[in-house]
């Protein structure tokens, strides 16, 4: 002993301190047996020669009934004992060493102690396998934060099942009320090809787009297309409050400057304070006189419809000065007429259209891009003219963040 | 996918002579034999494989209800021998292969000639007077022990051992890839193997038999190789001077000897 160790600052780790004296202190031996983990040599047949004092006392054994009368898998539960023998022992035949296996062991008080064992081969200078070498450590906290790994794991495993079912339960009921809120199928009028489309930007989330068309009498057929502010319930109950809204007020006097009117007072009244609710809306009325079309319609605030001719052009039908509906009790709306001869076609669409992006740059569409794709295909019925709009939409992938409503009324060009 | 490629079988030892197939049971794969090939390697074309499920099978091939019975896995040993179109093999089947054998050689009498049964059991449950060793409840430990060493599995040996019969270099690679088993197929085969009871299919055996057995076994205990050696008549058993399940591994000159002695004599 240092006398002077007390004193010096330094004795700890200079190798001089009183600790440092115990550890030289410390025999190989005394360390094998109080180790803290658990030491145990076996015969190759697996009985046991040697066994550390740590290891006893976890099994609450002695060592006159361990060596040289217990094999180590006499020491396993019946279970491990069986991983053992099919696992275990094989691999560390085959590979002279195992590592982290865990198993359980049986203690003489009866409860069984979690453990991770590594086993070495020690081979003789011929090669042959001598004995085994074990090392033993307590994993009973590891097991148990294993077990509530497990239990974590399968409880999110289940929770994951079933959000998947409620997302495919949510998925089917959106789309039943995103159906109610459109025509099943466009009515077949003599002499008048119709087509409309509905393009879903997420199945997950209600849109606010919606178009309708309707006989009002044997010559006169009602239709309009919109598209509500913001998304989800409550622009789907915006939208259906709209839809019957406009068809009964059609139905009613089919006017189309009044019936946006109509559609203006029913929202300002049913919107008020401060969750205003507007949308944009194109309506209209058409006749059929002859082998034309007469068409009266009214926007407020909707992109200006487009028309394209027999004659191969196409060309916006200009609402300008229509202003958003619900917004304003004195709004104004703008009507425009129009006919359409053999091979006309008149196109209503919403801005998920104009205002998807495009291109490296993502630029917006835009309107002289869709003047030009009509033109392109003009002549077009209405069928051909949606078909091939729709191609655009699927064309524009992940470009087309919105919904997209598209309705098309035309004259089938005479043969 | 080609059958010698799903059950990964590999031919080798002698070019000409009598057949052997090895076929390992539960835990590991074909590796097993590995301690006794060199012995029987130079009078014998060898025949190894791993079943579906095992080794480096193709995993892809594995479900659930064909490998539920033990059918399943002699439909594995009968179609790897026809299709390397054995005649008259001897079938070395270990534990539970050893009855996966007698099931082949009851399909498939003209393919396999004479069985050698290494550490069968017929039924490792207790029951009415047999005793198997084992209790049910015994088994359900067996599958948690299996679940408990299970934790890295999907993470890091899935992706490494699954689909990769090209690669085998990836499955080198790994510390106990011998024994690794996508732990869902594990469970699966050794409720099958545990759980069966075949004590009735023995008395189909018509072919020469050895038992090989070994003095002390934690899983067959000797009362069983002498149950299986009543009930296979005309049966030969050899009780080994070894300890443990794999004599196979732990004597596997002695293994060797046992077979290369039967198949000189009592295999005809």
């Amino acid at each position: 002993m240092n006398p002077g160790a007390a004193d010096d600052p330094d004795a700890e780790t200079t190798g001089t301190g009183p600790a440092f004296s115990a550890l030289l202190e410390d025999s190989a031996e005394d360390l094998y047996e109080s180790a803290p983990c658990g030491y145990l040599s076996t015969l190759m047949d697996g009985t046991i020669a040697k066994i550390n004092a740590t290891l006893l006392g976890w099994l609450g054994l002695s060592r006159e009934e361990v060596v040289g009368r217990k094999r180590f898998s006499d020491l396993l539960t019946v279970g491990g004992r069986l991983y053992h023998e099919t696992h275990f022992a094989p691999l560390l035949r085959m590979q002279g060493h195992l590592g982290g296996v865990a198993l359980e062991m049986r203690t003489a008080a009866g409860p069984r102690l979690p453990v991770l064992v590594t086993s070495t081969l020690k081979r003789g200078s011929d090669g042959e396998p001598l004995l085994i070498r074990t090392t033993v450590f307590d994993a009973t906290d590891r097991r148990a934060y294993e077990q509530e790994l497990l239990r974590a794991r399968r409880a999110a495993e289940e929770a994951r099942e079933q959000a998947e079912a409620d997302r495919a339960q949510l998925r089917e009921a959106l789309a039943v009320l995103q159906r109610s809120l459109l025509p099943d199928t466009l009515p077949d009028l003599p002499g008048v090809e119709t087509a409309g489309y509905y393009h879903t930007a997420s199945p997950m989330e209600l849109g606010g787009d919606f178009y309708d068309l309707f006989a009002l009498d044997d010559t006169r057929t009602a239709f309009f297309l919109g598209d509500v502010c913001g998304k989800g319930p409550q622009a789907a109950a915006l939208t259906s409050l709209t839809r019957y809204t406009l068809r009964a007020a059609m139905i009613q006097d089919a006017d189309p400057v009044d019936d946006l009117r109509t559609l203006n007072k029913a929202l300002m009244a049913r919107y008020t304070g401060d969750d205003p609710r507007y949308c944009t809306a194109v309506a209209g009325v058409f006749e059929r006189v002859g082998d034309t079309l007469e068409i009266r319609l009214a926007s407020g605030g909707h992109p200006p419809a487009l028309i394209l001719r027999a004659d191969g052009t196409a060309e916006f039908l200009s609402t300008l000065g229509g202003m958003l509906v619900g917004v304003l009790p004195t709004a104004q709306f703008v009507e425009v007429s129009t006919v359409l001869g053999p091979g006309d076609t008149l196109l209503l669409y919403t801005d998920g259209l104009t205002e998807a992006r495009v291109g490296p740059d993502r630029e917006l569409y835009g309107y002289d891009a869709l003047r030009s794709f009509a033109a392109a295909r003009a002549p077009a019925g209405g069928r051909a003219l949606v078909d091939a709009l729709t191609g655009l939409l699927s064309d524009f992938g992940d470009g087309l963040d919105d919904d997209t409503a598209l309705l098309a009324i035309g004259v089938p060009a005479t043969a | 996918m080609s059958i010698l490629r799903r059950n990964n079988v590999r031919v080798t030892g002698a070019a000409t002579g009598r057949p052997v197939v090895l076929v390992h049971g539960f835990g590991c794969d074909q590796n097993m034999w590995r301690l006794v090939e060199p012995f029987l390697a130079e009078d014998h074309p060898l025949v190894l494989f791993d079943y579906v499920g095992a080794g480096r099978s193709d995993l892809s091939a594995w479900r659930e209800d064909r490998y539920s019975s033990l059918d399943g896995y002699a439909r594995d040993l009968v179609e790897v021998c026809e299709e390397l179109d054995l005649r008259d093999a001897i079938v070395v089947g270990h534990s539970v292969s050893a009855m996966t054998g007698v099931l082949a050689a009851a399909a498939a009498p003209e393919r396999i000639g004479a069985l050698v049964m290494v550490c069968p059991s017929p039924r490792y449950i207790d029951e009415d007077g047999y005793r198997g060793g084992f209790s049910a409840e015994d088994i359900d430990e067996l599958l948690e022990s299996l679940e408990s060493n299970y934790l890295g599995w999907s993470a890091t040996m899935a992706p490494l051992i699954m689909g990769n019969p090209d690669r085998p270099e990836l499955g080198e690679e790994l510390t106990n890839s011998f024994c690794a088993t996508d732990p869902d197929i594990a469970r699966v085969f050794a409720r099958t193997t545990f759980l069966s009871d075949s004590r009735k299919d023995l008395e189909t055996v018509t072919v020469p038999t050895l038992i090989l057995e070994c003095e002390q076994d934690a899983i067959a205990p000797r009362e069983v190789g002498a149950y299986v050696h009543a009930a296979v008549e005309g049966s030969e058993l050899v009780t080994l001077d070894a300890v443990g399940h794999c004599p196979q591994l732990s004597a596997p000159e002695a293994t060797a000897s046992a077979i290369r002695a039967f198949l000189s004599s009592g295999a005809r």
